[in-house]
């Protein structure tokens, strides 16, 4: 959130109007495609998730500024990343060790 | 002894140091709750087909809150704007505004939890389930010849002392709204069968072979749901708490520093920004898919 232009609080009125708006169309759109009755789980699953994608860029990007953040917080959301998707990775790859029968 | 780059940034990375501190926290915040995502896919993956609950959530709820927490995102941002710009009097209400709807997303919350507390599942003898929310129960004890209607449960059996006296109540039956069963695997996928039908249940004690509430020991789906929302909304109490602080005491600091107090606002905005980040991604996963 750090803006190295003069800030203008009717600019920033209208872009938080298009946010929400964003906000509630991808809302309404993940909402929709839960309910497809033609589609499988894994694609149901990759569509929502997808939506919400572009749902947390609309808050992370224009909300939080991070389309126009230092490149230091480039650096560190980065290396973030990089553990997260490690750690989806590595509980992806260990498909075959799965532990089955996880309801009861 | 002044802290340098309270205010300014420092000028080889170009940040404040509460900024970078915020990012560090929100990173490790990330691995946090990535962590659990990732207890939650294997989970979900392992559980047999069709074993997974379905449409156990209330859609609506979790939509009103998706659009309360994007509301509050927003609000906490004009109210770092209108601090920008100087003008106290806008911040104070739109900081005021994201504190009443994180309050009322911490309430619709609470209502959530508190449904699924009163709901029921009840194995019976023979071999049927009843499940429902919690109506009423009739106590009995026997020695005193005494019966007690209840609307809460409390449990199987419960002492009560009274005029020096001690009642042993026993259950003799329980109340449910909600329906009886043949195939317990009916009541997990809610959101194929249409105009489920409720009525009033009366079970007898001696039909009940187990009985317990949708709390986070009922299955692994509401265990894992309990734990990442009752971080998520920890997360909505602790930031609740820095912004009233903010909006309240803490406002002090506009007078004497309010650069400064920006930067401040700056900070908490964007630790509510990452609480709004990750509803949007345990919206969908826990109701949705």
């Amino acid at each position: 959130m750090s803006e190295s232009h003069p800030v203008d609080f009717k600019t920033y009125l209208r872009r938080c109007l298009y946010v929400l708006i964003a906000v509630v169309c991808t809302t309404s759109l993940m909402i929709g495609a839960s309910f497809l009755p033609n589609y499988g789980w894994p694609a149901k699953v990759a569509m929502i998730l997808s939506i919400a994608c572009v749902n947390a860029f609309v808050v992370a990007g224009f909300l939080m500024h991070l389309l126009s953040e230092k490149k230091l917080i480039y650096t560190l959301l980065g290396f973030t990343v990089f553990f997260v998707a490690g750690l989806f990775v590595l509980t992806i790859y260990a498909l075959h060790d799965f532990p089955t029968g996880t309801t009861h | 002894m002044e802290i340098p780059y309270t205010v300014q940034p420092r000028p080889d990375i170009g940040l404040y140091n509460a900024k970078l501190g915020i990012w560090l926290f929100l990173a490790s915040e990330v691995m946090l709750f990535g962590g659990l995502f990732s207890a939650y896919i294997l989970l979900r993956v392992g559980a047999a087909p069709g074993e997974w609950p379905h449409g156990w959530l209330n859609v609506s709820l979790g939509t009103l809150n998706t659009l309360i927490l994007a509301l509050s995102a927003i609000t906490t941002l004009l109210a770092w704007v209108a601090c920008k710009v100087g003008e106290f009097g806008k911040f104070k209400f739109f900081h005021a505004c994201t504190l009443a709807l994180a309050l009322t997303f911490l309430c619709v919350k609470m209502y959530e939890y508190h449904d699924k507390w009163i709901h029921y599942e009840i194995k019976m003898t023979d071999g049927r389930f009843a499940d429902g929310h919690f109506e009423s129960a009739v106590y009995v004890d026997k020695a005193a010849n005494k019966e007690l209607e209840e609307h809460s449960f409390r449990g199987m059996a419960f002492s009560e002392v009274s005029g020096g006296v001690t009642n042993n109540y026993e259950l003799a039956s329980v109340t449910l709204d909600g329906r009886i069963v043949t195939d317990e695997k009916l009541l997990d996928d809610l959101r194929s069968q249409k105009n489920i039908e409720r009525e009033p249940v009366k079970i007898e004690r001696a039909q009940i072979k187990h009985m317990e509430n949708y709390g986070p020991w009922h299955n692994t789906f509401l265990a894992i749901y309990f734990t990442l929302t009752g971080l998520h909304a920890l997360h909505i109490l602790g930031g609740s708490i820095v912004i009233g602080y903010l909006w309240g005491p803490g406002r002090k600091m506009w007078k004497t520093d309010p650069a400064r107090f920006t930067n401040r606002i700056e900070v908490s905005g964007l630790f509510w920004h990452f609480v709004d980040l990750v509803w949007i991604f345990l919206f969908p996963v826990l109701y949705l898919i």
